[in-house]
């Protein structure tokens, strides 16, 4: 308790107008931005600088330009002790097949200079934490990705960092393993106490784990900000509704009596099957409800849904790819 | 749940149970012993692993094998010896490494890729450079390793020989003498092909790849080596000789043996190289090792993370 009451309050990760550039491309561009402890999303398309600042947050890949400081000490003098205080679960497949998982965590928790009879308790510990019992004894090669995936991660807590970089934890994991995942990732800072830098393109992910999300795009800060500030602004509601004898395409005829009232829809955004069924608008208030609810009874439909969608951390990238168009177009 | 709960608590044995009940995360405290140990802890665990221990069953058949065949011979010799009461052993100290060097490179070969291709190929290298430890501490650590396991492998016969020689009451300063000479020019040896394995190995990630490699390089350059220096012999130009034989590990190990540490060389003619020529040949062995350092370095960085 004493260690996360000194981290609250504390900037965890700060870059001041960090650059990389390589010869042919910046992959890093006068990003400076302040994290605080907590959860924090790194979200970024391929390419968008994210593993780029994760190495030079370890101290292992020199800036070209700027600063950063991570847990207090500088990314440039101080490499060795930030890598003794932080933890690190790569993107890629990292694991020998050969050797058990109870193995090779001890191993690497004696990397990060665990005494032996301390990094045999700690991976006995981690690995139960992340939800690896009995198979811990077996080669790593027989696991299922999900299973990887944990070793990967008990990897990087073995040492009890106060900080982790996560590079897509969530990658090649199916929907059940992507859930179970993210919850031990919240799991991470609320009951270890650990801050968490947790890289992701997929966007609706990291909003349910996240406290705070960084959005960088071709190595330039998009936004940063609370989760709360990204979803918080406006309410969609999303409505579904049977079809009728009278009404044979319910959806079209309840857009038609919203828009004679005033109210403007969206078809849901994204193909999806059904997609077409669901109707978007926004609420105003109170008032939007019992429109939607005239409008339904009026025409004598069954109202299947009506729900409350939240703003999505995708419209981020929408709005960005506007701007950049218009870069484009100034010649940039 | 009801239900679940029975069969839960009877397929588990009543020592895990304390296990089942989730304590919460407890953080650590302890000490953090940093680099120095972290590379001493890699250092241990690589040259365990160069005889398969802590590994597989099936990955201690080869080391152990290997290492049982170097001693074999020099067990027999020295029963022989014992046995005949010779005044000397039938092979010198220094000769030993030379005639069982095909043995030496099947094992140079077979452990090498084992030291540093797994973590190549597995990408395991990022998990050692986001922790203390750096680049030239892992590089430090491995060739410690494969050069220690070789110098445990080349120096094992020696002590076998040198035991027996003192069974059978030869020369208590004459055989230590020897011995000793032999054991620095296994050292030698070890470093060498430490070295050269290493940097084969770290650059072919395909384990028998590496394999295949390491003994192109140890054993086709003594052959092809040891092949010039006959025709060069047979010719009349026996100068050449010790030229020729700075190309090959072997050759280079047996000129420095015989041109310092009284050893008889395995050269056509029995004429190793002289003692300018010798110093040339420490100078090749020692710049051939600090080479194979700096480009395992140069690798490392490359493949940093």
């Amino acid at each position: 308790m004493a260690r996360i009451t000194t981290v609250i309050g504390v900037t965890v990760i700060a870059t001041e107008s960090l650059s990389k550039r390589f010869p042919r491309v910046t992959a890093l561009d006068r990003l400076s931005v302040d994290i605080g402890p907590g959860v924090t999303g790194l979200v970024g398309a391929n390419g968008a600088g994210k593993s780029t600042l994760i190495k030079i947050l370890l101290g292992l890949s020199p800036a070209t330009e700027g600063r950063a400081r991570v847990l207090g000490l500088d990314v440039a003098a101080e490499g060795a002790a930030i890598r003794e205080r932080v933890g690190y679960m790569p993107e890629h497949d990292c694991l020998p097949p050969d050797v058990s998982a109870t193995e090779f965590v001890v191993h690497m928790a004696r990397m990060s200079g665990l005494p032996p009879a301390a990094a045999r308790e700690r991976t006995a510990d981690t690995l139960r934490h992340v939800g690896l019992y009995e198979e811990r004894y077996r080669p790593i090669g027989g696991y299922s990705t999900g299973m990887k995936q944990r070793v990967k991660l008990a990897q990087a807590l073995v040492h009890d960092p106060q900080l982790v970089f996560l590079d897509e934890p969530t990658n090649g994991l199916d929907p059940v393993g992507r859930d179970e995942m993210l919850g031990l990732i919240r799991r991470i800072h609320t009951d270890f106490g650990i801050s968490v830098l947790v890289t992701s393109h997929l966007l609706g992910e990291l909003e349910r784990t996240c406290d705070h999300v960084v959005v960088i795009d071709g190595g330039k800060l998009l936004r940063s900000s609370s989760t709360t500030d990204f979803t918080q602004t406006t309410t969609t509601l999303a409505i579904e509704v049977t079809d009728s004898d009278t009404h044979p395409d319910g959806t079209r005829a309840v857009r038609e009596a919203l828009h004679a009232r005033g109210a403007e829809t969206q078809a849901e955004a994204g193909g999806l099957p059904g997609a077409g069924h669901i109707l978007l608008l926004t609420a105003t208030g109170e008032e939007t409800y019992d429109l939607v609810r005239d409008v339904v009874a009026d025409l004598g439909l069954g109202l299947v849904r009506m729900e409350q969608r939240r703003h999505h951390i995708s419209e981020v990238f929408t709005s960005s790819d506007e701007q950049r168009k218009e870069a484009v177009g100034h010649g940039g | 749940m009801a239900v679940e709960q029975p069969a839960y608590t009877a397929t588990t044995p009543a020592g895990d149970q304390t296990r089942i009940h989730d304590i919460g995360y407890r953080g650590y405290d302890g000490p953090r012993l940093g680099r120095a140990y972290a590379r001493r802890s890699l250092y241990s665990q690589s040259l365990r692993g160069a005889y398969g221990l802590g590994r597989s069953v099936k990955s201690k058949v080869l080391p152990m094998l290997l290492f049982a065949v170097m001693c074999v011979p020099a067990a027999i010799m020295v029963a022989v010896a014992v046995a005949t009461k010779a005044h000397e052993l039938p092979v010198s100290y220094t000769r030993y490494a030379i005639i069982m060097q095909a043995v030496i490179s099947l094992y140079v070969a077979s452990q090498a890729p084992q030291a540093v291709s797994r973590d190549l190929r597995f990408k395991t290298v990022p998990l050692y450079f986001s922790r203390p430890i750096e680049t030239a501490d892992y590089v430090r650590a491995k060739f410690a390793a494969l050069a220690s396991a070789l110098f445990v492998l080349t120096g094992a016969p020696l002590l076998v020989m040198y035991a027996g020689a003192l069974l059978s009451k030869m020369g208590f300063a004459h055989q230590t003498k020897e011995f000793a000479q032999g054991l620095v020019a296994v050292a030698l040896l070890s470093l060498l092909f430490a070295g050269i394995g290493l940097v084969i190995a770290a650059f072919t990630p395909r384990r028998g790849f590496g394999i295949a490699a390491v003994i192109a390089v140890l054993t086709i350059s003594y052959g092809a080596v040891s092949t010039l220096q006959a025709i060069a012999d047979t010719q009349g130009n026996s100068g050449a000789v010790p030229w020729i034989g700075l190309f090959s590990p072997v050759t280079l190990i047996d000129g420095v043996q015989s041109a310092f540490l009284g050893g008889s060389s395995a050269f056509p003619g029995g004429t190793g190289p002289s003692g300018g020529e010798g110093a040339v040949y420490v100078l090749f062995v020692l710049g051939l090792t600090a080479a194979c350092y700096g480009v395992l370095i140069r690798r490392y960085r490359k493949v940093g993370l």
